[in-house]
């Protein structure tokens, strides 16, 4: 698999630290909201097929991208910075687990 | 001149004699010979037992299908088993010996087992040997009586014991176009890529380029094929952007494109050139990929299919022309295809006597009956071969007549002798990487076979692979190929070599299996038969999946290159299905085996990289013993002569609280974090506040991670308004940077920080003990040590021996300790400058194991007890929780489990017996017998301590805050070590800090 950093260019699977699913949101800091921290701390989608998240070029420059891959066919459709575009806009989500 | 082999035609160098061993008998065969030809041509027939029977068997094909003929290569101590005959190129000296035999390949003891046939077919060993035991011959206590016999009854070669010396390497490659296959089809779609100047890699996994052109038989260009395919080649190899890889499998197709190879460069010499690796790894990433890899003949499934002698047509006609080699003085074919006929041809052109042409199709095309008359062949259709008979070799055939359309035999038996019977059940296209790819095969009802799916990655296929059934349409098909994977417009008018060959049916008779009595072999490697499958079918197991596991179908070293579709076609008859509702399984990589010391390559041994701190080669001179810690060595002790571990770290430690010690800490993790937003990113981050810590003093602090679990401490140092160097523990350095990388990217942007690993750029020392001051005062420049200028969490900056280093007062080991940092290229000169000043006050280097008795008497955590499992509260860090802002993991950390009282808790553990306790060993209330599995903790770090003079530890405990003063016992059946304990508070040693204050 390749990911193309847009900074560094398209680099191999190796170079890469998977940084966990880019679909959820975080709470407010100062929230005791328990169960949407328990949604953003332990709940995934485990989607098959479009999925955003969140790669770290470990062994390049070190940013994180946020990147959408396939998960049936690897296909990567978008790369962009997280810093850029890592605000997760989740409302498709559902409870339980399910995409 | 072997009687078998022909004195003319052929890919051999007839002038070049080359000798090689088979069961410890001399041989000979010529230059260009496989070890099946050059065996063959020796009139070898046997050549190896089969897997569960140990029937006799011969060589079926000529290529990497053979399931049969596999044999151990033994060079030197080196032995390798279960290598096809038929990809083995011998030379002077090759020593092979054939497999699953005792006490030799002629006289076999296990061939008793095909009386057995009915006792062990599918499914034997599930209802023999699974379950409850019932009776004595049943259950998996039988299975475990039974075992060894089997193990060395059963299977293939035996791999060798001794360690591999060979070379491997591994390369990488990138091109326009990659081109599997080098036949007629490969060879032109790389002539047309490479055309435009597109970089082109061929890879064929045979010693010679041309596929079928080698040993066909056609004219193509008014010259014959074979050397057609020569000269392309060489045209090939002499442009620039195109490389040619023989002996290359390409085995796997991976994502985005990526492909791997295993190029054989050396197995066919006897000695390797300088410097030559046996085998070389590719990763071949290719924009294009041509598969060109052609088609697999199947055999028919009749009884006896599987004696010596009966082979695959396509075979028979490969050896006699590529290699001037007759399998048989006495040859018959039998067939469902028109392909056969050109074989017949073929055989006959190449001096063999053809017998018959058995042909279960009532009628044939114009073209086949040319043929089979050039062949002086009789014709025998509408008939069917229905046992093969012979032993250790065929002798003769029985014929009936057969009906295509319903598979009923009829008539008496006609008997032909031959030793040598070519069969062919129609040809399957490789779709092997195509279904790696991604993608199902689909089933086409003309050509009886799976053709290749619609790509799903960039691939295009060409000749035989896409069902093409003569060379023509494969070298248009080739070019085709070749001009688009390069992005080259076809403008129609390309020159297309002209090819002179028969006019063939492509269509097979829809018949795989002739059913009569006896045993008829689908699978041959792992011998399942028809009835087998038919049994699986009549058991339940119907799903291709379940079939294949239920029988071992196709799951042998072959992987069912031949066995695949006849397999499926019984199946499906059994249900009354067709092949394609029956379905096929997905191919995986690698289609062929594949070295393992290739995938390693040179990634062998000691394969890390180290991590030496600027003082390493100090440590090392003065005796200290090092201790890998992750990539890191640091001294575990320094060790003088006559010292146990023990002692030596007694020693240290006792050196530290009395006088003064020095201990190597380059190794922490070091971030500098700088910016406008450094003091509130920290706050976030931490536990506890950061933006309250005044420039010029660090603090303690500790991290949770988002589930409000404990995940690293260490102390921070505020160097400026904006600028603070964060430490780390050792272990958590990379894991605590990507942390905070991740907040910083993804959560966080607006926060104006950034942070940078300094861990390399730093050297550390930290001088310990009462006599650390006056060390300190007696070399450092530039700033005074005293109380007032250095409290403790102060910070200095000054010099010592001219180098600039900064000075942090901090205490790990409970005494009055400073950490001198410098830039790592002085540390070697900061540090003998320290050990100078030191002298008077006889300091002592002190390793790992005495910082781990200082700081177990302190009660100080690590890793051993950061374990991520552990709260703040749980090792009693609860007071660094700060209430008047949000940070990581303050959310969670309050759930209703992290708080309960029956949660483990940091505590201490003084020794009752006087012997040392064992890290990891459980603890038990007490020592009664129910009680020894009732753990309510476990020891995370043991010493003898010098300071209290008994062995101590630090646990966590069940409820430990409760359990202070009360005795429980340690339970460690692992180590046999049980003993009295006592828990008391995790801080054993100056517990108001009194020492590191003062």
């Amino acid at each position: 698999m390749l990911i193309t950093c847009p900074y560094c260019g398209p680099r191999d699977l190796s170079e890469y630290t998977y940084q966990g699913d880019a679909n959820r949101v975080r709470p407010d800091p100062a929230s005791t909201d328990q169960a949407a921290w328990n949604d953003y701390v332990y709940d995934r989608i485990n989607t098959a097929g479009e999925h955003r998240e969140f790669w770290q070029h470990s062994g390049g420059c070190r940013a994180h991208l946020l990147v959408t891959r396939n998960t049936l066919t690897h296909a990567i459709s978008f790369v962009g910075f997280a810093r850029e575009h890592g605000e997760p806009k989740h409302l498709e989500r559902r409870k339980g687990g399910k995409a | 001149m072997s009687p078998r082999r022909s004195s003319a035609g052929g890919r051999v160098d007839r002038t070049r004699t080359i000798r090689f061993t088979f069961d410890g008998r001399s041989f000979t065969g010529h230059a260009g010979d496989t070890l099946a030809s050059a065996l063959l041509a020796n009139g070898m027939t046997l050549f190896g037992r089969s897997f569960k029977y140990h029937r006799p068997r011969g060589v079926m094909t000529a290529g990497i299908d053979e399931p049969n003929a596999l044999v151990t290569l033994l060079k030197g101590d080196i032995r390798e088993p279960n290598i096809p005959v038929t990809e083995i190129e011998i030379y002077d000296g090759l020593n092979a010996v054939s497999q699953n035999r005792s006490p030799s390949l002629a006289f076999d003891v296990g061939a008793i087992n095909q009386y057995a046939g009915k006792l062990i077919s599918a499914g034997f060993y599930y209802k023999t040997f699974m379950g409850p035991v019932i009776g004595p011959l049943k259950g998996t206590r039988f299975w475990m009586f039974c075992e060894r016999f089997i193990r060395r009854a059963a299977g293939l070669g035996h791999a060798g014991t001794t360690a591999d010396t060979a070379r491997y390497e591994r390369m990488n490659a990138f091109c326009d176009v990659l081109v599997v296959g080098g036949g007629p089809a490969g060879l032109m779609a790389a002539k047309a890529a490479a055309s435009d100047g597109a970089r082109v890699i061929v890879a064929d996994l045979e010693a010679a380029f041309g596929g079928t052109a080698k040993w066909s038989g056609d004219v193509i260009d008014g010259k014959p094929a074979s050397e057609w395919a020569a000269e392309l080649a060489d045209e090939l190899a002499g442009m620039e952007n195109v490389r040619l890889l023989p002996r290359t499998t390409v085995w796997g197709y991976y994502d985005g494109n990526t492909l791997a190879a295993l190029e054989r460069v050396s197995d066919h010499k006897a000695n390797p050139e300088s410097g030559e690796p046996r085998h070389r790894h590719w990763t071949i990433r290719a924009k294009t990929v041509v598969l060109a890899t052609g088609g697999f003949e199947r055999p028919l499934i009749f009884p006896g299919n599987d004696i010596p002698g009966v082979m695959l047509a396509g075979a028979v006609e490969r050896f006699a022309g590529e290699y001037g080699v007759l399998p048989g003085e006495r040859i018959a074919l039998f067939t469902n295809n028109d392909s056969a006929y050109a074989a017949a041809a073929n055989l006959k052109r190449a001096g063999a006597m053809v017998v018959a042409i058995i042909d279960v199709r009532p009628e044939i095309s114009a073209a086949a009956r040319e043929l089979a008359s050039k062949a002086g062949a009789e014709v025998r259709l509408g008939q069917a071969v229905v046992a093969a008979e012979g032993g250790k070799a065929l002798t003769g055939v029985k014929v009936r007549n057969f009906e295509a359309a319903t598979g009923m035999i009829s008539g008496d038996p006609a008997s032909l002798a031959v030793d040598c019977l070519a069969v062919s059940g129609g040809w399957s296209p490789a779709v092997h990487l195509a279904s790696q790819a991604g993608g199902k095969p689909e089933w086409d009802e003309a050509l009886q076979a799976f053709l290749p799916p619609k790509p799903t990655q960039k691939w295009i296929g060409a000749g035989a692979f896409t069902g093409a059934a003569t060379t023509a349409s494969a070298i248009a098909d080739g070019q085709r190929a070749g001009l688009k994977a390069a992005g080259i417009l076809a403008q129609g008018k390309e020159k297309l070599p002209s090819v002179s060959e028969p006019a063939l049916d492509p269509s097979p008779a829809p018949v795989l299996e002739v059913r009569a009595h006896g045993k008829a072999f689908v699978d041959f490697q792992h011998d399942v038969t028809a009835d087998d499958v038919r049994l699986a079918h009549q058991e339940g197991f119907i799903s291709v999946e379940h079939l294949k596991r239920y029988t071992t179908l196709g799951m042998a070293t072959d992987q069912g290159k031949t066995s695949n579709v006849p397999g499926l076609a019984i199946m499906a008859d059994a249900r009354g299905l067709s092949i394609p509702q029956v379905g096929t399984t997905r191919f995986r990589p690698p289609f062929s085996a594949v070295s393992l010391g290739s995938v390693a390559g040179e990634r062998v041994g000691h394969i890390r990289p180290d991590r030496l701190t600027p003082m390493h080669d100090w440590h090392v001179e003065q005796g200290a013993r090092m201790y890998a810690a992750g990539l890191w060595y640091r001294p575990m002790i320094y060790g003088a002569p006559g010292e146990t571990v023990e002692q030596a770290y007694v020693r240290e430690a006792k050196a530290v609280r009395e006088s003064v010690g020095i201990v190597d800490v380059s190794t922490l993790g070091k971030i500098a974090v700088q910016g406008p937003d450094a003091a509130e990113f920290l706050d976030r981050v931490y536990t506890n506040l950061f933006s309250t810590l005044p420039v010029g003093k660090a603090r303690y602090g500790l991290m949770l991670r988002e589930d409000g679990l404990a995940m690293d401490d260490g102390t921070t140092w505020r160097l400026g308004e904006n600028d603070f160097l964060m430490t780390t523990t050792t272990a958590n350095a990379g894991k605590v940077m990507q942390h905070l990388e991740y907040f910083l990217d993804v959560v966080w942007p607006e926060l104006k920080v950034h942070v940078t690993s300094v861990s390399d750029q730093w050297a550390g020392a930290a001088v310990a003990g009462p006599k650390s001051r006056d060390v300190l005062a007696a070399c450092v420049t530039g700033t005074k040590v005293d109380n007032e200028t250095l409290p403790f969490m102060g910070i200095v900056h000054g010099e010592i021996d001219g180098v600039p280093v900064m000075i942090c007062r901090l205490s790990f080991s409970g005494e009055m300790a400073f950490e001198v940092y410098c830039g790592a290229g002085y540390g070697l000169q900061v540090w003998e400058a320290l050990i100078e000043a030191g002298k008077p006050f006889n300091i002592v280097p002190y390793g790992l194991e005495a910082l781990g008795t200082l700081r177990i008497e302190k009660g100080h955590v690590t890793g051993a007890e950061i374990d991520g499992r552990t709260t703040a509260r749980d090792l009693h860090l609860g007071w660094l929780l700060s209430k008047k802002k949000p940070f990581i993991g303050s959310a969670m950390m309050d759930r209703e489990g992290f708080v309960a009282p029956t949660r483990l808790q940091l505590v201490g553990l003084v020794s009752l017996d006087g012997r040392p306790l064992t890290g990891g060993a459980h603890i038990v209330e007490n020592g009664s017998a129910e009680q020894l599995g009732q753990s309510i903790g476990h020891i995370t770090a043991t010493c003898y301590s010098p300071a209290l003079g008994k062995y101590i530890g630090l646990a966590l405990v069940r409820d430990g805050k409760s359990r202070h003063g009360k005795r429980a016992v340690i339970s460690d059946p692992l180590r046999d070590r049980f003993g009295p304990v006592e828990i008391v508070n995790h801080i054993f040693f100056d517990p108001d800090g009194s020492r590191m204050h003062g």
